[in-house]
């Protein structure tokens, strides 16, 4: 991936977030190159950590592609927790009401939540395509129609065994866990959602690079009437654009709760969706950047609560860190003209001084 | 010599430009000052200089005689520097007066005395001949009496010195007289003008001296009486012009675009376009002329597909295309360059070679189920780049942002003169660019005319369609006027025909 002007900018947030978080950990009293080296280590110290990194990162690096690809197509997906949790509840329906053997019930379980994410995003797109009702504003309001679904659902279908707030285990038939996987990360979290992720990363970018129905999109994306002038379905894309974003969380929902977790809780809009707002801005929207920027968040989480045990850190610094990263890569605006604003003091400066010079300079490129 | 205002060797930059490269204007008191130049020579970053939104890099501003630093526009105003904008800053449902007072309102405690102020307009406008009703809403007057509001709006604040910018693209010939009057007046109770355009005609007809600048250059100020139309244009351009196209007589072949009693809404739900009929044959140039506003946009979108028919039929070919997608209107033989090119013309994020295939992507060879064949589209663009002459700093890879405007637009001629149309709709396809491109643009739309295409010309510019049409229709609030022979017209005819006066009736002086 080449480095372009938004890559830098995303760099030059993650700095300035880490730098902030250094001044937070001096501000407390503690030695902050201490701190992140057991962050650093919490994350990456053995198989285990390093799998549990992974494991977090899955679900953010597909709430976050979900996230980049609306805005590829000039759209905000906020909605990508209710579509992950929507996604969740229809894998775990399906894992906990058929009973097949595992290759035959883990595609259906993907597939269960990969339409249910669909679904949960064709509405939002639906009402921006037909009655331009804003994508944010639907979208978020899905995201509590998936909450209180799920709060009524699972207590009154899949009620766990002890606890009235989450539903039964999956069988093992029906989790993206395996065996060999978790073994060879000695018994870590990580789970075949980290490969799907992977997938789903070469797919968007193939999607979105190669193909006609990409080359739409983006171009309604980036000038819907531009777009309509050429005869391209502007509302057939905002549509789509929005169901291929709600199948990416809803499969992210299925990396999370039958993957990472085995049960889907009541109550939590899970924190993921929101996160891959920070993935996407931090990715600058592009399919590999979304992943390392989802690794780097995984890493973080991760390693903040090792980071806690050793030193006296609380682990809310971490959280800190990424809040400020993803005010800074917001303002991706602002650091762009600090450095026009340095420039131009640069050129300035060279011109009273060297004012014949410049002169010719510009005579030249005429 | 006494000048009102001297600006001495202004330069200002912006990254990678030299917007005004020691510029020096002096304005006498009491003359119209003409600031001549094409798009983009600098004219309105000098200006703006003026007005205080920009501040120049070197250089000094002296206002009679004193010199000034004009922070902001607030410093412009106390000086008497006032500033008619091209796109004027009304709010549309306040009152003229409203309108004038905004910003310094006259008060007595909490309360605007609105009945001094509308006195005070009243009579600004009858010293100066503005003919302007103080109580009118802004919605409800014409566009050349809100040109008139902001000319008051200058006076109230008691301004000296009046910038115009481009003040005559939005009037009919007739409205300009009016305006032109009205600068007269301006001049004769003591005020003076500065005028930025590139219309010659207009600066012959009421400028005592003239500025050229190009590209951020002064090239000199000339005394107006004593110089032609011609040799100001050279300066403007650094060499000789013809306005003339080149245009061999050619007789039309069979009607290709045929509308009929085609009735259009508006944005604001009324009908835009009433009952409006128009053949286009193949092999002429049909020029659509009308103020903005009168409907040209509801024509165009009903026929390219944007905007649906009320009732009426468009043919292209004699197939009924009234119902039909954008898409397939594309695919049937129709070609549209679009009076915006940022907005609806162009992706500008997306680069050349990207945008040369926007109406061709579904097709062999540059896809094929489904997946872009990326070899053939680099291919088509280098064709495309390399027949129409598109400058492009990164070649076809260039991001589309990074083009000239002349550049822009040739790409989007290119783009739609290659997709070998029957028919071509041109809306304002030389807006704002320089007249090398001007000229370029004008020769490749009557050589689609030569080679049997219908071209349909849609213009503001009346020389431009003047110059390029074989038959002229004109259009005003919505409806055709009348259709004329282009040879046998001139533009008086046409002028009085936009402002809604049939052919052969008399006006009542």
């Amino acid at each position: 991936m080449k480095l372009n002007k938004e890559g830098v900018v995303a760099l030059v947030a993650v700095f300035l977030g880490l730098a902030a978080g250094a001044i937070l950990m001096s501000l407390t009293g503690n030695n902050p190159f201490q701190g992140y080296f057991y962050l650093v280590r919490g994350g990456l110290m053995n198989a285990e950590r390093i799998g549990n990194t992974l494991a977090t990162a899955t679900p953010l690096i597909l709430t976050g592609l979900s996230v980049a690809f609306a805005f590829k197509t000039g759209l905000f997906n906020i909605g990508a927790a209710g579509q992950m949790l929507i996604g969740g509840l229809a894998a775990t329906a399906v894992g906990l009401s058929l009973d097949l053997p595992k290759i035959i019930l883990l595609p259906l379980v993907l597939l269960a939540a990969i339409l249910g994410g669909a679904i949960w995003g064709f509405l939002p797109g639906f009402l921006k395509a037909r009655y331009n009702v804003h994508e944010v504003v639907a979208s978020i309001m899905m995201n509590w129609i998936a909450y209180w679904t799920v709060y009524y659902v699972v207590p009154q279908y899949f009620k766990g065994a002890y606890l009235e707030t989450e539903s039964r285990k999956i069988s093992e038939a029906a989790s993206l866990k395996v065996e060999w996987l978790t073994d060879l990360f000695d018994g870590s979290y990580i789970n075949l959602g980290f490969f799907l992720a992977i997938l789903a990363v070469v797919v968007v970018a193939f999607l979105l690079n190669r193909t006609t129905i990409g080359y739409e999109l983006k171009a309604v994306g980036f000038n819907r009437f531009a777009s309509e002038y050429a005869g391209i379905g502007a509302n057939r894309s905002i549509v789509l654009s929005m169901m291929i974003a709600g199948a990416l969380a809803g499969l992210g929902g299925a990396t999370f709760y039958v993957g990472y977790a085995s049960i889907i809780q009541i109550g939590v809009l899970p924190s993921q969706g929101f996160d891959g707002v920070a993935v996407s801005l931090l990715g600058v929207n592009s399919p590999w950047g979304v992943f390392g920027a989802a690794i780097f968040l995984g890493l973080l989480h991760s390693g903040k609560g090792f980071m806690n045990a050793m030193t006296k850190i609380p682990p809310e610094i971490a959280d800190t860190i990424i809040a400020t990263i993803i005010y800074f890569s917001a303002m991706a605006v602002f650091i762009e003209g600090f450095w026009e604003w340095i420039d131009r003091k640069k050129r300035v400066r060279a011109n009273t001084t060297e004012v014949n010079q410049d002169e010719e300079i510009i005579g030249g490129v005429r | 010599m006494e000048y009102i205002v001297e600006m001495s060797n202004v330069r200002k930059e912006f990254p990678g430009i030299v917007a005004n490269d020691d510029i020096t204007l002096q304005l006498k008191q009491g003359e119209i000052h003409a600031l001549l130049g094409e798009n983009g020579a600098g004219k309105s970053t000098l200006m703006s200089i003026l007005f205080g939104l920009y501040q120049p890099d070197q250089g000094t501003i002296k206002i009679r005689g004193e010199e000034v630093n004009i922070a902001n526009p607030n410093i412009a105003n106390e000086l008497g520097i006032g500033m008619v904008h091209q796109h004027f800053k009304l709010v549309h449902n306040f009152t003229v007066t409203e309108n004038i007072i905004l910003g310094m309102e006259p008060k007595r405690g909490f309360t605007v005395q609105l009945k001094t102020a509308s006195a005070r307009v009243r009579e600004l406008s009858e010293k100066y001949g503005l003919n302007v009703e103080p109580d009118a809403k802004i919605e409800d007057i014409s566009v050349g009496m809100q040109q008139r509001v902001e000319i008051l709006k200058m006076l109230y604040r008691n301004a000296e010195v009046l910038i115009f910018d481009e003040p005559t693209s939005v009037l009919t010939p007739q409205e300009i007289q009016e305006l032109m009057k009205i600068m007269r007046n301006l001049i004769a109770e003591g005020k003076s003008i500065i005028l930025i355009t590139h219309k010659l005609k207009e600066i012959k007809a009421i400028a005592d001296r003239c500025t050229v600048i190009r590209r951020g250059k002064v090239i000199g100020t000339v005394d107006v009486g004593s110089t032609t139309e011609a040799r100001m244009a050279e300066m403007m351009v650094g060499r000789e012009v013809t306005f003339k196209v080149a245009k061999e007589l050619r007789k039309p072949g069979p009607v290709i675009l045929k509308v009929c009693d085609l009735t259009v809404q508006n944005n604001r739900k009324v009908l835009g376009l009433k009952k409006f009929s128009l053949e286009v044959r193949s092999g002429e140039i049909v020029g659509v002329a009308g103020v903005d506003g009168n409907g040209q946009a509801e024509l165009v979108e009903a026929i390219s597909g944007l905007r649906k028919a009320e009732s009426g039929q468009v043919h292209l070919k004699e197939k009924d295309i009234t119902q039909m997608s954008v898409g397939d209107r594309i695919r049937s033989g129709m070609a549209f360059i679009p009076e915006d090119r940022h907005k609806h013309g162009l992706i500008l994020d997306y680069s050349v070679e990207e945008n040369l295939v926007l109406k061709l992507y579904k097709q062999e060879p540059y896809s094929k189920k489904g997946l872009l064949n990326k070899e053939s589209i680099h291919q088509h663009a280098e064709e495309v780049i390399a027949e129409f002459d598109i400058r492009a700093g990164q070649g076809v890879s260039s991001s589309t942002r990074s083009l000239s405007g002349g550049n822009q637009q040739k790409a989007i001629v290119g783009r739609e003169i290659d997709l070998n149309p029957e028919l071509l709709i041109a809306v304002q396809p030389t807006r704002g660019l320089d007249v090398g491109a001007i000229e370029y643009i004008h020769k490749r739309l009557v050589e689609q005319r030569d080679k049997g295409k219908a071209v349909l010309l849609i213009s503001l510019e009346l020389d431009e369609i003047l110059n390029l049409s074989d038959r002229i229709a004109v259009i005003n609030s919505g409806e055709l006027v009348g259709t004329v022979d282009a040879a046998a017209t001139n533009e008086n005819e046409i002028g009085l025909m936009m402002a809604g006066v049939k052919r052969g009736e008399k006006i009542e002086a």
